[in-house]
């Protein structure tokens, strides 16, 4: 049997009182290529951290080829021969590719750059992945996403790594780009490196992964052999998760239709179209780049839409900008709270009349904007001695219902949830998800993204699950199941 | 928790208040140190004299506290001052060439705003731009020689007396003072100006139009400008192409040393008009004490950079 190139063992990692990671096993062996899969959130991308270097775990080991090592910074990892392909690409647009492949570690003779032999060298390197006909010369910016991930794997290779982490490697990539890249990867397999693939696309997985790995929520569920594995068994290990949250039951009163979407394209979104009715939670499923927070910018006026109308009450409307949308009748909880949500340095009161502040006349009603405040922090339970508190100093969870009791003072006939309870604890959850249910119950129709599946499927009336910006079904939420909607986020049928 | 909140808060007092001990440590020295220092004469020239910055600083912390910069505020003094001075020379009334120097002042601003909300330029390098195109203005305008003022109603803006003791700028500094924070504090106007300093994403997203409301601040800060360069072209009995050439440092000084944040989103006006106070204090003081002009700039500098070391201690 092959030695491993890589084994992690029994790997603990906490941030704060969260864990993400409890007990990981992960093996990676020479001229294998492995996938590893989760949803969202389930420790992926903290496991290949670990492995770079860029966190200590816990608790736990690394073996490099059966010799235990400390990983500690990334340079250890280079050390080792482990590199990572980041998803957003790590070059440098300005330079050239012989500039970027050389970056940190360029040859001088006596501080002066030897450009000839690094010029030899890019184009020695650049031949392995296939591109021995790029001038090392051009400048990064003028490559395509595909190329310049060539060239990041070239110097990678020029490092001389054996172990390559790709982080969701086609997510930018054409077809032809895509095709290209697999067949790089199975030439290195025949060299005998070893390829971490972490991706959402399980077409993909199959095509060219030979185990997969899974986790889910930071356990580790298991390693299977890719051949004689099916599709289902793959979704199963996935979902599955426990309902540790309890959800508040709400008797659906569902109403005429609001919001009436059709065929909204625009950026990443292709072609989708769905309605929603008044006092109905539509849940938005997907795994992350399926453009669900793309499809809600377009609704809100805060992208251009290229495609698509939008219906509201039977009225077409077109935002252009947010506070179009706001008159309109909409209001949006971004996801990201403190770049999206909060101006962190006011207080809670400026923070929830920021959409509209009680004024006469410009002149702020101060009386008036504090009972408002004061009645929005009773109804939405929200914890604090003081409304002047600025919002930093506040929890996630009181930051995320400061972030709701900004939109319900306006009265939005539809409102978009993106993400609503991520980085809240259990008991904040508890409390959001009541105030979802008493929203709709008064007629708000509620749009809410999630990728949590558990809470996908017990608040909404129907889900939407979007795949690669496109609809790929829509469920009545009663009777669906995890497997499903995975299925369906994944790509399957 | 309860404990990290009032620490918080009591952080941020102590900030706040810092410039106003640093001014009240400043007057007791001198007081101590110059036997001229604490007389009402000294303390209201200074006074008349630290208006024109204030004027400034004031539209410069709106500009500031909504994450943006505006160089131009000395050049707009200049070329305002030099049209209303031009206007009465060529026989129009005091009161309709104020009014063009208000009002071009106010044009000159919005300017600014649709550089940098409409044209998406870094407010550095448009105030930058517009600064130097407006003293090019200035020069060809006046064609480098002065403007002498005439009429002696105008010359009062500037050079006038409440009840024979407080110089007429000192009050108009006040009274830009008290609207300017009303504006600030009491207007939907003013908590929009926090909120785009404080997150423009979220400002954004919450509905607040970015765009016109910029407009209004480069504006206050043209407008305000403009007060100061008619109150300076009154004093002088003449308006120079010169003008207010550097102001735009000091009050940009004013507004740092009075604890607000460069970046946007934290401070206060009162804050302000302590820094303006500080500033024509020392340098007062240090011309009562004797030193030379030279080390003058010195001890200026290393005060603004003392202010800022202990305002990054957050």
């Amino acid at each position: 049997m092959n030695t491993p190139l890589v084994r992690m063992h029994g790997i603990h990692k906490s941030f704060g009182p969260v864990k993400v990671l409890e007990g990981v096993d992960f093996e990676l062996l020479p001229g294998e290529v492995h996938a590893l899969m989760g949803e969202n959130g389930a420790g992926k991308s903290t496991l290949m951290k670990i492995l770079t270097g860029i966190h200590a775990p816990d608790a736990g080991g690394i073996e490099v080829d059966g010799k235990a090592v400390t990983i500690a910074t990334p340079a250890d990892a280079e050390k080792y021969g482990i590199a990572i392909i980041h998803q957003e690409l790590n070059l440098i647009p300005s330079l050239s590719v012989a500039d970027n492949l050389f970056l940190g570690r360029e040859v001088h003779r006596f501080g002066l750059l030897d450009r000839r032999a690094m010029k030899r060298r890019a184009t020695e390197w650049l031949a392995r992945v296939g591109m021995e006909r790029l001038d090392p010369g051009t400048l990064v910016e003028r490559l395509s996403v595909g190329q310049q991930q060539m060239v990041e794997i070239a110097r990678a290779l020029g490092q001389e790594a054996r172990v390559l982490i790709m982080d969701e490697p086609t997510a930018a990539l054409t077809e032809h780009e895509t095709a290209t890249l697999f067949k790089l990867i199975r030439e290195l397999r025949e060299q005998g490196k070893g390829i971490v693939y972490v991706s959402h696309r399980m077409e993909e997985i199959f095509a060219v992964c030979d185990r997969i790995s899974v986790l889910r929520d930071g356990q580790f569920v298991g390693t299977r052999p890719i051949p004689g594995l099916g599709f289902d068994e793959v979704v199963k290990m996935m979902v599955g998760r426990t309902l540790d949250t309890r959800y508040p039951a709400r008797t659906p009163k569902i109403g005429e239709v609001r919001l009436k979407a059709e065929h909204i394209g625009g950026g990443p979104v292709h072609d989708v179209s769905f309605e929603l009715h008044a006092g109905e939670v539509l849940g938005v499923a997907g795994l992350l780049g399926a453009g669900r927070t793309e499809l809600a910018r377009l609704i809100f006026g805060l992208d251009r839409r290229s495609s698509g109308k939008v219906t509201l009450d039977g009225v077409e409307v077109t935002p252009k900008s947010p506070s179009e949308a706001i008159h309109a009748g909409f209001g949006f909880v971004t996801e990201d709270r403190k770049a999206q949500g909060l101006v962190l340095d006011l207080s809670l009161r400026e923070n929830v009349s920021l959409p509209r502040v009680p004024a006469h006349a410009g002149l702020v009603d101060r009386p008036a904007e504090k009972r408002q405040t004061r009645g929005l922090i009773d109804a939405l339970k929200i914890r604090t001695r003081d409304m002047e508190l600025e919002a930093r100093s506040l929890s996630g969870g009181n930051q995320q219902k400061v972030v709701l009791a900004k939109w319900l003072a306006l009265k939005p006939r539809v409102l978009i949830l993106d993400e609503p309870t991520r980085g809240v604890d259990v008991g904040g959850k508890a409390e959001i998800y009541h105030i979802i249910n008493q929203l709709a119950e008064q007629g708000v129709a509620i749009l809410m993204i999630s990728s949590e599946l558990p809470e996908v499927l017990a608040m909404s009336d129907r889900i939407l699950v979007m795949h690669e910006g496109r609809a790929t079904a829509l469920l009545d939420a009663h009777g669906a199941t995890q497997e499903a909607v995975m299925t369906a986020a994944t790509g399957g049928k | 928790m309860t404990l990290h909140f009032d620490r918080s808060r009591a952080t941020t007092l102590l900030q706040r208040l810092g410039s106003v001990i640093g001014l009240v440590l400043l007057f007791i020295v001198l007081s101590i140190m110059s036997p001229d220092f604490l007389t009402t004469g000294n303390l209201l020239t200074v006074l008349r004299q630290v208006s024109i910055n204030a004027l400034i600083a004031f539209g410069m912390t709106f500009v500031i506290l909504a994450g943006g910069i505006d160089l131009s505020v000395g050049a707009i003094l200049a070329l305002t001052g030099a049209v209303t001075a031009g206007l009465m020379a060529a026989g129009h009334g005091m009161l309709l060439a104020a009014s063009a120097g208000l009002g071009l002042g106010l044009v000159l601003g919005i300017v600014n705003g649709a550089l940098v909300s409409w044209g998406r330029v870094a407010p550095f390098i448009a105030t930058l731009g517009t600064m130097t195109l407006l003293r090019g203005l200035t020069l060809s305008y006046t064609q480098g020689s002065p403007i002498p003022v005439t009429n002696t109603g105008f010359a009062l803006i500037g050079g006038g007396y409440v009840a024979h003791l407080i110089p007429l700028p000192v009050i108009w500094m006040f009274a830009a003072f008290l609207v300017c924070g009303f504006l600030l504090r009491g207007t939907v106007f003013g908590r929009h100006v926090m909120a785009i300093g404080g997150n423009e994403e979220a400002a954004r997203l919450s509905g607040v139009r970015i765009s016109p409301m910029k407009l209004a601040i480069y504006g206050l800060s043209g407008l305000l400008s403009a007060c100061a360069g008619i109150v300076l072209t009154s004093r002088l009995y003449s308006a120079q192409a010169t003008a207010g050439a550097g102001y735009e440092l000091d009050a940009i000084a004013a507004v740092v040393l009075g604890g607000t944040s460069l970046s946007g989103g934290r401070g206060w006006l009162f804050g302000t008009l302590v820094g303006a106070l500080l500033i024509g204090f020392l340098n007062n003081g240090l011309n009562l004490l004797g030193v030379s002009s030279f080390y003058q700039q010195v001890v200026k500098g290393i005060v603004i950079l003392i202010a800022v070391l202990l305002d990054r201690r957050q």
